[in-house]
């Protein structure tokens, strides 16, 4: 019986992923293309909102997440267009927007606080769930974390095993030369910036009718997790396959957070919910402190065999974003 | 610049407030309120007496001290995202402080001054780490800054509930409040302390100064326009940006210090109530100009201030004054790319 539990327990981890899954996966696709959209968090709780508001009147969920992907690719889109065509900081662009949404998400929402609506159901996989644990592990969910699997395989065969994906990160490295090669950059930065946005505008209608079902507003407790969704991106190293490690890792230290509630009295929940984070800073000085000089510097003053150890580990754990990312691309 | 020029500025400038309560406008009507009488609210609810105007003052001095703060990063070129932390680790630094002296026999002006101090260097160790993650460490401060922030509101719950938490049992409502001793003096009957609002008016001039007027101010612009060329010239550019880091956050740490001796007199899980993000958007609206600072931070403030009365009387969400400071800057940067657009021909 505790084995059952367990398992269930991790379980819930790759459903309750999902969402995480979509926003990181879409955001990798947008900062592949060399552009960032900073607007995740703001994006997941007017997604969240508006998803539920339009599956409570509509009744059709279908609906629901529809409007949140619409949205998604609206707010990305508009990030691309103030830095493609006005040439605007996309940093500003993105902050903006993303206070902007949340504000937005929290009083066009007002009403629909608390209301029930439909809900995702699960649908269990036939066949595959019977498989002894990885049935219940991975196939006793509902659709959204099935395609979430799908979504993450998807994005990483686009990027590294097809010819778009190849130009893909080409527009993102070195933009000149694909645009010499004929590739029209920009087009295609608006373009994976509104198939992206619209990957992240479906994290939000996930929670609301599946993970989280409802809407409580600000205690809705979807505040931050776009920032998440961002850090893991970076720790992801731009590739969908080590980002997903990253979402079911950080869904993983969630789970262990509830689970050791109970046992550490002396600590209110609220500070194990944002436990996730100071790992967050940590992880992102991991990924980023080789390409730090003083570090090369100090390695190198260290003898052979330590220093071989650290720079095999550094490299290993390095993430280099791509050389473009956040710069305007101007053809001649 | 020339008399066209500045003619088409300030008319992209009102069309961006316009297309804001157009937009305003219509959010409204898409949430069925009556928009006429939700504004006439925010007006009354900011204005509507001597005693609510006085209110908006005690909003505008921390977003006033971050805002001024803020500049000084941006001209450096710096994201410092991670200000809302900062803010609350001044309050947090305040708190231990006077907690350690309401005891002592210090006489209280001297117990508030070191608090005060306490509270900025508080705030400014705190910047300093998110300017180390990024000069040592390669963390980019906006995602080093972001996540310092929600240290910053789990080591404030972990101090609530656990070793500052009221007799008997912690709460949501913060930590014992100080004596009366030991909150700064306020105007008879009113929330309003000159002891705030005078320094809060003196950072500003004095990061005015600093940013127009000095060497200092000078060598901070080249870092921030150019990293490279600035370092080649010479100017030492990671010890400007840590300054820079350093100053903003000991202003952060400022306001929050304020907030706890000047506002709530105790430590509170909300203690730096979004001022922070509040003044990255001020900050990207006066776009370098210091002078714009105050009446800008003083329009947010009244919109805070007046959009509290909107849940009470039309029973809607205080959110919508983010709406209106969100999709204002957003408009103003928009409208900005245009301008430049057209100038470019």
């Amino acid at each position: 019986m505790e084995d059952l539990t367990l398992l269930l327990g991790f379980a819930g981890i790759f459903a309750f992923s999902a969402p995480l899954i979509f926003a990181v996966v879409g955001e990798t696709l947008i900062e592949r293309a060399g552009i960032v959209n900073l607007a995740v968090n703001g994006t997941i709780l007017l997604t969240a909102m508006a998803g539920f508001a339009v599956a409570a009147r509509t009744g059709s969920l279908v609906l629901g997440f529809l409007v949140g992907a619409l949205i998604g690719a609206a707010v990305a889109w508009l990030i691309a267009f103030s830095s493609i065509t006005l040439k605007q900081s996309q940093v500003a662009i993105g902050f903006v927007l993303t206070l902007l949404t949340r504000d937005l998400a929290y009083f066009l929402g007002n009403p629909y606080m608390g209301l029930a609506g439909p809900r995702l159901p699960s649908w269990h996989f036939p066949l595959l769930k019977d498989v002894p644990f990885l049935g219940i592990l991975f196939f006793q969910h509902d659709w959204m974390t099935y395609l979430s699997y799908l979504v993450i395989f998807l994005g990483w065969w686009w990027i590294f095993h097809t010819r778009p994906g190849l130009i893909l990160q080409g527009i993102g490295e070195r933009p000149a030369a694909a645009y010499a090669r004929g590739t029209d950059v920009n087009r295609l930065r608006y373009l994976y910036s509104v198939v992206g946005g619209a990957l992240i505008g479906l994290a939000g209608p996930i929670y609301s009718l599946s993970v989280k079902a409802g809407w409580k507003g600000t205690i809705s407790g979807l505040d931050g997790l776009g920032w998440i969704a961002l850090s893991i991106t970076i720790f992801g190293g731009w590739n969908p396959l080590r980002a997903a490690f990253g979402v079911y890792l950080f869904g993983f230290l969630q789970w262990l957070g509830l689970v050791l509630q109970p046992r550490l009295p002396g600590i209110p929940s609220q500070v194990l919910q944002v436990a996730p984070f100071p790992l967050m800073i940590l992880t992102l000085l991991l990924v980023n402190i080789g390409n730090a000089e003083w570090v090369e510097r100090t390695l190198a003053a260290l003898p052979d065999r330590w220093r071989h150890f650290l720079k095999r580990l550094l490299r290993a754990l390095r993430a280099n974003p791509p050389a473009s990312l956040g710069v305007p691309f101007e053809p001649e | 610049m020339k008399r066209e020029q500045i003619g088409l500025s300030l008319g992209l400038r009102l069309l961006a407030i316009l297309l804001a309560l157009l937009f305003t406008v219509m959010v409204l009507l898409l949430s069925g309120a009556p928009p006429l009488e939700a504004f006439r609210q925010i007006v009354l609810g900011a204005f509507g007496s001597y005693k609510r105007f006085t209110d908006v003052l005690v909003s505008w001095v921390p977003l006033l001290l971050v805002s001024s703060g803020l500049l000084i990063t941006f001209t450096a070129g710096l994201w410092n995202i991670g200000i809302e932390g900062q803010i609350t680790l001044g309050a947090i630094a305040t708190t231990w402080a006077l907690r350690l002296l309401q005891d002592s026999t210090f006489p209280p002006a001297l117990s508030l001054l070191l608090a005060t101090l306490a509270g900025m260097l508080g705030g400014a160790i705190w910047a300093l780490l998110a300017g180390a993650l990024k000069t040592f460490g390669g963390v980019n401060e906006i995602f080093g800054g972001l996540g310092l922030n929600f240290v910053a509101t789990a080591l404030t719950l972990w101090l609530i509930f656990g070793p500052w938490k009221r007799p008997g049992i912690g709460s949501m409502s913060g930590t014992e409040p100080f004596p009366q001793a030991l909150w700064l003096p306020v105007l008879p009957g009113l929330r309003l302390s000159l002891w705030a609002l005078v320094p809060g008016l003196l950072a500003w001039g004095m990061v005015f100064l600093l940013l127009s007027n000095t060497y200092f101010g000078l060598r901070l612009k080249a870092v921030g326009k150019n990293l490279r060329a600035a370092y080649l010239l010479g100017v030492p550019t990671w010890q400007h940006m840590m300054l820079a880091f350093l100053l903003c956050g000991a202003l952060g740490g400022l306001a929050g210090s304020f907030q706890v001796t000047a506002v709530y007199h105790r430590l509170i899980p909300a203690i730096s109530s979004g001022y922070g993000y509040l003044g990255l958007l001020v900050a990207m609206l006066v776009n370098f100009q210091t002078l714009w600072v105050a009446p800008v931070a003083f329009f947010f403030a009244a919109l805070n201030l007046g959009s509290i009365q909107l849940p009470i009387v039309l029973k809607l969400d205080s959110s919508l004054s983010g709406v209106i400071q969100g999709v204002l800057v957003l408009f103003v940067l928009l409208l900005d790319g245009v301008r430049r657009r057209m100038e470019r021909g």
